[in-house]
């Protein structure tokens, strides 16, 4: 499935109904007259700042990678991937 | 190809901008580092981190729009395309959907017939490039190496207008010299930094709706395009003739075999659920912004090459090819302006000799051993008969080899065309004297032995003698 | 006022702030003291996921050093803890969540950062609802945690943990989110004061995201002056999140005088019909009465869209967090199912055992509204509806300076009284979301008690009205002694 998640058995049955009370409950938008209305993504009618092309970040891998499961010679290890 | 199928292809080219940081972080994107050390924790999609946009991408991206005659959008929205892969560390990939930076260009190629054609760019949009995985090097696993992730890529999406696989490669040159002419990308396709996909299909002549198409994804060279379009559209007409359907797929190109195959394990339901991303917000130009990327803009590969043309009086077909890249159209009007030779004499060289020299050392023509100037010297050498041009190849090689200037090589080696007519006369009067029967055959009537007479000057002066006074001199003196 | 003879753990930031200027206490005494209590009480109420006691001794002895040599900050040798969705260098980030039960984060979030630089010690991370996805802190992978006013309630959530341990005295101040009113309704139910600036005041960089367009932070405290004085602190514009908002800061300590005489307060109808508690509504006209008596003027406002805000945050929140939450795969941190068959494995085991139930929810709630063929009728649907919410309250705030009401439908629920059904739990928040999708400043401050319970009143304004809201919420509290009442077992 798209969200990539795994549902323990039991858990599904419950997790399919509440999620059929939760889409039931949205569906009371369908009734709300939005013609000419424009979507609205941000709270604040801002637009994009830009940021300067720097390189203003350093090496931190071994760091970084302490919180990593899997690793060898600086990948992230990940089961083999058949193409 | 069968006359009774028309090819359709459009073209999605990648194409790698050449920041110093990447698209939504301040980590290099300079090539070959040790995996994942140029990758900072946006690029690692770490918790809590946000991306915030590099403006020099903006700035290349409108370059662009304008260098083909496109609308730079004065707002575009960065949305998320969702999908899980070891290579994507987010699980989306930051690109431009609905609204992209750049829209309705266009640009000009040859078609098959060697006419003008005109080929629609749909629109080119900013998204972040994604890792790499490496599948040898580890027994059970796959290795992540997330040093490209991040890095700035502008889409560029044709119109499907092109008609066969060489059209499709003369577009995809033309956009390569456009990326190079703006110095927005270094086009190095070893390297990945321009690559394509290609869509394909076929239909019968005459028929009005597109057939069915297939995608040919990571296509990184001319010549992988060339030959992944021809297999692909003979591959298409076979399954339609023998009653089959083209299905609608990505397919991958193998280089060694020379041929496509599917990719379906990767497919599954492609469903990507595009949305704005809120991270990030509109991108707004205005109007002082674009004018100024405007200001910036060189002289593009068709200008030049109407100019070359007009200016310099070349033949249209060799001003094209000086003007594929913009280093090697600067040296070739570096050489043009500072020798007194003819304009096309030094198109000549640069095409001919020069190319095959750079050619066969693999070498750009920035990294030439001969500079245009020392080029013009020779040539001037040529043009004020100081030597010919049998004699000129002698010192454009030894040029090469670094034996200095062409004077320097003229003087050192002697190679000094003689053009005292006096020294010429008494050599053609020996000759003449040395071959008696042929002198009288020549004044009979026999007049191709003049070439005979020629090459004997020739090499009695070791081919220094001017050969349009020798000519001279020598039916003078047969007369 | 709070004064020289109160306990250490009665006193608010500002009168702390007063003890150590004037050398009653050193940072290091009062870290101690808090410390202990924090232990002591920790079993009973579980507010804390870490406890960072070593770390914040240190950080007080600095604070004591800097003092002496005269270089104190504005929050200098103060305590304080931060929910544990702010990533904090060195220390366990969980988000309450066991895809996340070891990480530590590399670098610290924005909030953080300034807090510490104003020289602020942290006690410690608290308990919250798994990935601030919760209105009662019972979906924490590390357990509920308990109201202070009583064990057997939730103190709401989901900045559960960070009210409950201002609530009960462990700690004067504490950051929280709000993504759909995760920081005032857990004040309301825990008899604290707590703010949601206007989206985009406070930095994101490094809070770990639910729902990015809604979430903002805030602070839980025992007074709107506190609150004024940690906020003050936490706003400011920050270069590394793009929708942080580039405008100057008032002086929200400095604007806590203005009186509320003339002051607009618009009250909408919609939030006194059916499904709002009788004994929470008479509070809140009470204190509605007590405003106006202080010279306000109350007047009615129209917000005809608003009954649409909870299912139209429950397609918005879910569908963001849907993508938020993917880069929880396994991979690079967190979680990771132990011997993965193949890489389809690794992903949906990971995840399948990472996050619990009301995160699979909402991750799956999301990814449907997203989905080819369900993309207009809900995702665009709800944020056109967003539009419309947030039109009304364009128009509302073009009569009115603020707008009054409950913060939550009723006082503090028991442990487990909601998780049947997720959708009384959304109800929860109905008082509340508008403002996230408006992106406006809220506000919940103790109006009062229901059968010994809690409850808040809210505060809406306009964008960057956060020191008006601040202003009359102290007003408020100059004539009121709610928020000084503390739970019996915590005095």
């Amino acid at each position: 499935m798209l969200a990539r998640l795994r549902l323990e058995d039991g858990e599904s049955d419950d997790v399919v109904e509440k999620l059929s009370r939760i889409v039931d409950f949205v569906d009371q938008l369908q009734a709300a007259p939005t013609d000419d209305v424009l979507p609205m993504a941000h709270p604040l009618n801002m637009s994009q700042r830009l940021r300067a092309d720097e390189v203003t970040e350093i090496d931190q891998r071994d760091f970084v990678q302490e919180n990593a499961p899997s690793t060898e010679g600086g990948y992230y290890l990940v089961p083999k991937v058949i193409e | 190809m069968s006359g009774h199928w028309e090819v359709v292809i459009g073209l999605e080219i990648h194409t790698q901008l050449a920041t110093k940081s990447k698209i939504f972080s301040g980590a290099s994107t300079a090539y070959g580092a040790d995996p994942n050390t140029q990758a900072c924790l946006v690029d690692l999609g770490y918790p809590g981190v946000l991306p915030v946009l590099n403006a020099e991408v903006v700035r290349m991206a409108a370059k662009f729009g304008l260098a083909v005659n496109a609308t730079v959008a004065r707002r575009s929205v960065f949305a998320r395309k969702n999908y899980f892969y070891p290579d994507l560390p987010k699980g989306y990939q930051i690109s431009q959907y609905e609204l992209p930076i750049v829209e309705y260009g266009e640009l000009f190629i040859r078609d098959d017939e060697g006419r003008e054609k005109r080929v629609g760019i749909t629109r080119a949009h900013l998204e972040e490039d994604a890792g790499k995985s490496v599948h040898t090097s580890f027994a059970k696993s796959s290795g992540i190496d997330l040093n490209r992730a991040g890095t700035p890529l502008l889409e560029i999406v044709s119109e499907p207008d092109l008609r066969s696989a060489r059209e499709a490669v003369a577009y995809m040159r033309k956009i390569h010299s456009i990326v190079r002419y703006l110095e927005i990308s270094d086009g190095n396709m070893q390297e990945g930094s321009f690559r394509c996909d290609a869509n394909v299909s076929v239909r019968p002549r005459g028929q009005e709706e597109l057939g069915t198409r297939a995608e040919i994804k990571n296509l990184n060279s001319f010549r992988f395009v060339e030959r992944a379009i021809n297999f692909e559209i003979e591959r298409q007409i076979e399954v339609i003739e023998d009653g089959g359907e083209v299905v609608q797929e990505t397919r991958l190109y193998d280089s060694d075999k020379d041929e496509t195959r599917s990719m379906r394990s990767k497919e599954e339901a492609n469903d990507y659920r595009y949305f704005p991303d809120p991270d990030l917000l509109p991108v707004e130009l205005d109007d002082a912004f674009v004018e100024a990327v405007r200001a910036t803009l060189p002289e593009l590969p068709d200008a030049k090459q109407e100019r070359f043309v007009a200016h310099y009086g070349l033949k249209a077909a060799d001003a094209e090819i000086l003007t594929t890249s913009r280093a090697q159209a600067d040296y070739y009007e570096v050489v043009a302006e500072k020798t007194s030779a003819n304009a096309q004499l030094a198109a000549n060289w640069i095409i001919g000799d020069l190319s095959s020299l750079l050619n066969k050392e693999g070498i750009d023509i920035q990294e030439s051993r001969i500079g245009a100037a020392d080029l013009a010297g020779l040539l001037d050498r040529i043009a004020d008969n100081t030597i010919s041009g049998k004699i000129a190849k002698e010192v454009f090689d030894a040029m090469w080899s670094g034996e200095g200037s062409a004077d320097q090589i003229i003087e050192a080696r002697g190679l000094k065309q003689i053009t005292d007519s006096g020294a010429i006369e008494s050599i053609v009067d020996a000759v003449i004297e040395a071959n008696p029967g042929q002198a009288a055959e020549y004044r009979s009537g026999k007049e191709k032995l003049l070439g005979f007479f020629v090459g004997q000057v020739m090499k009695e002066t070791g081919g220094k003698a001017n050969p349009a006074q020798v000519n001279q001199i020598l039916k003078e003196k047969l007369e | 006022m709070a004064g020289k003879d109160q306990a250490l753990h009665m006193r608010t930031l500002a009168s702390l702030t007063r003890g150590l200027a004037a050398g009653e206490f050193s940072s290091r005494e009062l870290t101690e003291a808090l410390l202990a209590r924090i232990e002591s009480h920790q079993p009973a109420l579980n507010a804390f996921i870490t406890i960072t006691a070593e770390l914040a001794l240190l950080q007080a002895d600095r604070a004591d050093k800097v003092r002496a040599a005269g270089n104190a900050g504005p929050l200098n040798g103060l305590p304080i803890v931060h929910k544990d969705l702010f990533c904090t260098q060195g220390v366990l980030t969980t988000c309450g969540s066991r895809i996340l039960d070891n990480f530590v984060s590399p670098y610290d979030a924005a909030v953080v950062e300034r807090v510490a630089a104003a020289g602020a010690v942290m006690l410690g991370k608290t308990n919250m609802d798994e990935f601030a996805m919760g209105s009662s802190n019972e979906t924490s992978y590390f357990g509920p945690v308990a109201n202070p006013w009583d064990k057997k309630l939730s103190p709401g959530g989901s900045s559960g943990g960070s009210a409950a341990a201002v609530a009960a005295r462990l700690v004067p101040a504490a950051t929280g989110t709000d993504t759909g009113g995760s920081i005032r309704q857990p004040a309301a139910l825990t008899g604290t004061t707590g703010i949601k600036p206007t989206y985009g005041r406070v930095s994101r960089y490094g809070m770990v995201a639910f729902a990015s367009s809604l979430d903002q932070a805030g602070v839980i405290t025992r007074s709107a002056e506190d609150a004024a004085m940690l906020l003050g602190v936490m706003a400011g514009h920050d270069g590394r999140d793009s929708t942080s908002v580039d405008h100057p800061v008032p002086d929200y300590g400095a604007a806590l005088g203005k009186s509320v005489k003339g002051l607009k307060v618009g009250v909408v109808r919609q939030h006194f019909d059916e499904g709002l508690d009788d004994e929470c509504a008479a509070r809140v006209k009470d204190a509605l009465k007590t405003l106006e008596d202080a010279g306000a003027e109350l007047v009615d406002v129209d917000l005809p869209n608003i009954g649409l805000s909870v299912p139209t945050y429950y397609v918005v929140a879910p569908a963001e967090c849907s993508s938020n939450l993917s880069r929880f795969d396994g991979v690079r941190f967190g979680h990771r199912a132990e011997d993965p068959e193949d890489l389809l494995d690794l992903y949906c085991r990971s995840r399948g055992e990472g996050f619990g139930a009301e995160v699979k929810r909402r991750v799956m709630t999301g990814t449907y509204v997203l989905s080819a063929g369900y993309y207009d009728a809900y995702y665009l649907k709800a944020q056109k509806v967003r539009q419309l919410i947030s039109q009304d309250f364009k128009n509302a705030f073009e009569r009115v300076d603020v707008i009054a009401g409950p913060t939550a439908p009723t006082t503090a629920f028991a442990i487990g009284e909601k998780t049947d059904d997720p959708i009384t739990m959304y109800l929860n928040d109905i008082y509340t979301i508008g403002a996230n999708l408006a992106g406006l400043p809220g506000i919940s401050i103790p109006c009062g008690f229901a059968a010994g319970l809690p409850v808040g009143l809210q505060l809406v304004g306009p964008h960057f009205a956060e020191a008006t809201l601040l202003a009359s919420a102290h007003q408020y509290q100059q004539m009121t002694d709610w928020h000084l009442e503390a739970p019996g077992d915590f005095e």
